[in-house]
């Protein structure tokens, strides 16, 4: 009943948006910067960390000064930014310039994107010219913090459904198997790129793509377990060892990955940058709210699929006790192909998610593949509901830890707490005491 | 194609600071994994504390060199007791999950901007072995016949390899003793061991305290060489890699991690070598369009993961392992 | 039904009819009140049970009886929900199991624990307690054990003797078949020189011709003043060599006494037929016949790795 739990989250989520919206709207608007006679330098500060509404590209600073010299360091004039973050200075002529911006006017708690970066020089060629301050592009700081949390929680949520789909292919795999599984960040990288693939290189649309690699991703699944992992199981491999193999899986893939992709960011063709639909203090791409919707409808799919069906009931049957599925007449080895395949899948629209969310990129998957590990781990190894609950906690812990610490730092968090749960709760949250792994 | 060029980077590698590296970090994790059956996926993160123990000692806080080893050495000594702690009690694949999972953390928090000012961010730390550097007694390059190594490469490979011949007889001490068999039997079955008398828990945190320790000196060996370090020098692949090291020489040997980082970088460097020799140049044998110059570089780490897959199935017990005595139930 | 039977009224039931050798010993172990629960299952619920020192005391009871469970608890591989329970004396509640066996009381295990990859003499050194050669400090310095290690050698080698595995010495413990292996660790126990050993399935996967020297063995320990606790699920295989029987159904214990009294009594009867008319499994069973798979498995292709056990202490 996680499922559930996961939609009363989002709508939950939906419903504070609303009541805040309406206190946000109250701007008032701003008469324009003085235009004085003659060539003018312009100055615009806006807060690129805090998009809002009415201003997309970022928040206004006001009261900010800032100083215009010419080349010989002579101050030509200042200027105050008004509320609309803009400051203007004359200049009489053309020629070098250098704005300054004093930083012991920012607002509390704002900074400038690049600290050293307080000077800027120009060169003015007799058209008004217009000088940038990049402001919190690589921190958000400052402004509306009830705003800000609702981005974070939103774009935790969907980085935790991202997690969430890889994650169950895991606990999927580990249930019934009892392999940890460290290529699976490779399975999510491979979704992406086949995806990419498609798209770029064969010029389909990304929604047929898309789909399409996930179909591919499932033939991988079988195809992996058929002609690798199944193999090595009826030799009786131990699962440590199994563990290394997959690592050595994990190196080769990643290389092959670089090899053929090379080592650079690349995107589909489409939906790459997008307006936001807003909805007061709310703002959401078109695509971020795709890809919340597709991953909480699969999620859901195969949530009642392993709970309801007699497939799923097997499957469940084989991750408790295999020797006693099989003396019961199940057959395990066609279950596994199953849970191979679906776990593959699954990592693989993972990756084609997040390659539409972020971007892609050879090593995409190993990057999350420890934040998949600290949703398994604290939901409780192999248990599915735990697995996508644990996720949503990842994604919503990745994020909202940046409220308090830099976002460079943003996984530890997710991390930490992993190490925690294996301290006083090894079970996982969700995970009972008595039967664990 | 220069096969002598390659021969010769091939054997400087293998013989040079590189494999002393690997050759410590693998005889921490045969302590670990080999005799004691713990899975430290963090054995980087053990690299990382020292390395950086050693190097903000003496470039930031203004300690000592010497100081700098003891405060690295006590670092690595801590992570083992509080990555043991929660983790020793719970079944081996927990241990591997908190251990890569600490080695990150470090990595991250080593390499903030935040942190700047004690461990330099990305860039890194540097300027910090000018007491080592001064105490070097060779006063030129050393020509090894097959290969030649600079003033700053000879002194610190003399005394890599030392230090690894020195843990090398220590662990062939330890192993040899009853408490080396107390490790061996738990690797094969702890509650049996629990049942005569034998604190487990002690044990096993003995052995990653030891084989943490053995880790650090591997951190100070990468410390050394480069004569700086930063957060890079510590990715999980390091770990990888040495566990790679550690099955191909053959884990619960003595002389496994030796032979195997020897071999492990004579491979990479020579394949190295070998393709970007195969794919540069005006006529490159193999054909720009199969592969290029960057591509050639990534060749060797295609085959390390093949093969570290294709060991731990064809040969878990390594080249010069018995089969009979595998610590590794891998079949 | 066995149920309502309490191990008390079982006790004094037996007391009374026999008068036997067992009012001349004490009790070496003592357990009250304990409770084991599995989720909604309760394994474990003893009201009160003494092991008399210098006897043979056979556990029995079909399979789901919860005897291996309640081994786990006195031992300390498992702590039970509530109850005490204490040896020559010593409460041993909350102690973990390497400090039970210090005290003297050793067990072995159902699905033998062999060291595989280990010669068999290393597995018997293995036993010897109190070795100056366990600290890693004097580990290093041969000279410091090395008089006391050649001593433990010849403690064992006579044990193995004893126990006819002296041909095997060298042999690692893996090549032994099931019951010397579980010779080994009967010796293996040995080492650690106990005052109480307990025997959790002594004779499971041995074949016939050793069973009737595992069962000399078993003997010999009480000669020479041991005192034996040992699971069994076989009567049969209780009868010849036990003092005193403890027979457990459903997680109670249901009857004891001196063994023909015992096999006599309906109640245990009941407890054994009753047993095999329940149709559903409980988890004890399902565990006790998967370990028999896994039994059969491992004796088919060696051993396995560890994972599939309980991931904590």
């Amino acid at each position: 009943m996680r499922v559930r739990a996961i939609l009363g989250l989002l709508g939950a989520a939906m419903v504070s948006l609303l009541c805040l919206g309406g206190s946000v709207l109250a701007a008032a608007a701003v008469p324009m910067a003085p235009g004085d006679e003659g060539i003018s330098i312009n100055v615009i500060l806006l807060d690129q960390g805090q998009p809002t509404a009415e201003n997309p590209k970022g928040t206004p600073i006001p009261g900010v000064r800032i100083i215009v010299e010419d080349a010989t360091g002579t101050e030509i004039g200042n200027d105050v930014t008004n509320k609309k973050g803009v400051a203007s200075v004359s200049v009489a002529e053309g020629g070098d310039y250098v704005v300054r911006l004093d930083t012991d006017t920012l607002p509390e708690g704002t900074e400038l994107s690049d600290p050293d970066d307080v000077t800027n020089s120009v060169n003015v060629l007799g058209f008004d010219t217009t000088v940038q301050f990049p402001i919190g592009l690589a921190e958000r700081t400052g402004t509306d913090i009830g705003t800000r949390i609702l981005g974070l929680v939103l774009s935790g949520l969907k980085f935790g459904l991202i997690i969430a789909l890889a994650s169950l292919g895991l606990s999927l795999v580990f249930g019934t198997t009892g392999l940890t599984n460290f290529s699976h960040g490779e399975l999510v990288t491979l979704g992406a790129l086949l995806a990419y693939g498609f798209n770029a290189g064969l010029g389909l649309h990304v929604l047929i793509a898309a789909p399409l690699a996930v179909v591919a991703m499932a033939v991988v699944g079988y195809l992996q377990d058929a002609g690798f992992w199944s193999p090595l199981r009826r030799r009786g491999t131990g699962n440590i060892a199994l563990m290394i193999v997959s690592i050595g899986l994990a190196l080769f893939l990643r290389s092959l990955f670089q090899y053929v992709f090379g080592g650079d960011t690349k995107a589909y063709d489409r939906y790459v940058t997008q307006t936001p639909w807003t909805l007061g203090p709310l703002s959401i791409t078109p695509k971020s709210f795709a890809i919340d919707v597709i991953a909480v409808v699969v999620l859901v799919l195969v949530s009642l699929a392993v709970a309801r069906t007699r497939l799923g009931k097997a499957t469940r049957a084989v991750a408790d006790n295999p020797p006693l599925s099989a003396s019961s007449g199940i057959n395990v080895n066609a279950i596994i192909s199953i849970v191979w395949i679906m776990g593959t899948a699954l990592a693989g629209l993972s990756g084609v998610l997040l390659g539409l969310d972020q971007q892609v990129e050879f090593q995409m998957g190993f990057k999350i593949l420890l934040l998949v590990f600290a949703a398994v781990t604290l939901g409780g190894l192999g248990t599915i509901w735990g697995a996508m609950a644990g996720s949503i906690v990842v994604g919503l812990l990745v994020e909202l830890s940046t409220l308090i610490i830099p976002s460079e730092l943003k996984y530890i968090g997710a991390l930490l707490l992993l190490i925690v749960i294996l301290l006083f709760r090894p079970q996982g949250l969700f995970g009972r005491a008595e039967r664990v792994g | 194609m220069d096969w002598g060029f390659i021969f010769e980077q091939a054997m400087a590698s293998a013989l040079g600071p590189d494999a002393v590296v690997y050759a410590l970090a693998a005889i921490g994790l045969n302590v670990h994994f080999g005799y004691t059956g713990l899975l430290n996926f963090g054995q980087a993160g053990f690299m990382a504390v020292a390395a950086y123990g050693l190097a903000a000692s003496v470039a930031s806080w203004g300690l000592s060199f010497w100081v700098g080893l003891l405060v690295g050495l006590g670092a690595a000594g801590v992570l083992a007791l509080l990555l043991g702690a929660p983790t020793l009690r719970l079944r081996a694949d927990y241990l591997a999950i908190v251990t890569i999972a600490a080695a990150e953390i470090l990595r991250i928090v080593i390499g903030s901007v935040s942190l700047k000012d004690e461990f330099g961010g990305r860039d890194g730390l540097q300027a910090f072995n000018a007491s080592f550097t001064d105490l070097n007694p060779y006063n030129g390059t050393v020509d090894l016949g097959v290969f030649s190594l600079s003033r700053a490469d000879a002194w610190v490979t003399t005394v890599g390899w030392v230090l690894v011949a020195l843990c090398c007889l220590l662990v062939w001490a330890l192993m040899r003793s009853p408490w080396g068999r107390v490790l061996k039997s738990i690797r094969e079955d702890e509650d049996a061991v629990r049942s005569l008398g034998k604190n487990v828990f002690g044990y096993k945190m003995q052995a990653l305290v030891l084989g943490g320790l053995f880790g650090a000196l591997a951190g100070f060996m990468v410390a050394l060489q480069q004569a700086a370090i930063n957060p890079d020098n510590f990715s999980t692949d390091v770990t990888f890699n040495a566990y790679a090291v550690l099955i191909l020489g053959g884990a619960a040997r003595v002389l496994g991690p030796v032979v195997g980082a020897v071999i492990f970088w004579f491979l990479i460097s020579g394949l190295g070598t070998f393709f970007s020799e195969a794919a540069g140049g005006t006529d490159p044998l193999i054909p720009t369009w199969l592969m290029t110059d960057t591509q050639a570089s990534l060749v060797r780490f295609i085959l390390l993961g093949a093969g570290l897959a294709a060991l731990m199935i064809l040969r878990p017990q390594g080249i010069f392992g018995d089969r009979r005595e595998l610590a590794i139930d891998a079949r | 039904m066995p149920a309502e039977a309490t191990g008390s009224h079982a006790a004094s039931e037996s007391v009374g009819t026999t008068g036997t050798t067992t009012r001349d010993h004490d009790a070496i172990l003592v357990g009250e009140d304990v409770i084991r629960r599995f989720g909604g299952l309760t394994a474990v619920d003893v009201d009160r049970v003494e092991v008399k020192r210098g006897l043979i005391t056979a556990l029995i009871g079909p399979n789901g009886a919860g005897k291996t469970t309640f081994f786990n608890v006195l031992t300390g591989f498992d702590q039970p929900d509530s109850g005490s329970w204490s040896f020559n004396g010593r409460s041993l509640k909350g102690m973990p199991p390497y400090k039970v066996a210090r005290l003297g009381m050793v067990r072995t295990f159902q699905l033998t624990k062999v060291l595989a990859k280990l010669s068999v003499i290393e597995n018997m050194r293995l036993g010897a307690t109190g070795q100056r050669g366990e600290s890693m400090l004097s580990a290093v310095f041969p000279t410091l054990w090395r008089s006391q290690e050649k001593i433990n050698t010849e403690r064992a080698d006579t044990l193995l003797q004893r126990f006819n595995l002296d041909a095997k010495r060298e042999d690692f413990a893996g090549s032994l078949s099931g019951g010397q292996r579980k010779l080994l660790e009967m010796a293996r126990a040995l080492m650690v020189d106990p005052d109480l050993i307990m025997l959790d399935e002594p004779m499971a996967g041995v074949n016939p011709a050793l069973k009737q020297s595992l069962l000399g063995h078993v003997k010999g320990l009480r000669d020479e003043g041991r005192t034996v606790l040992f699971v069994e699920h076989d009567m049969d295989m209780v009868r010849d060599i036990s003092d005193w029987v403890i027979v457990m159904a459903q997680g109670k214990i249901v009857a004891q006494g001196p063994p023909l009294e015992v096999m006599a009594n309906p109640k245990v009867i009941d407890a054994y037929l009753g047993a095999h008319h329940d149709s559903d499994l409980s988890v004890e069973e399902e565990e006790a016949r998967l370990e028999k798979v896994r039994e059969r498995l491992q004796a088919k292709t060696g051993p396995r790795d560890r994972e599939d056990g309980d991931p904590r202490e």
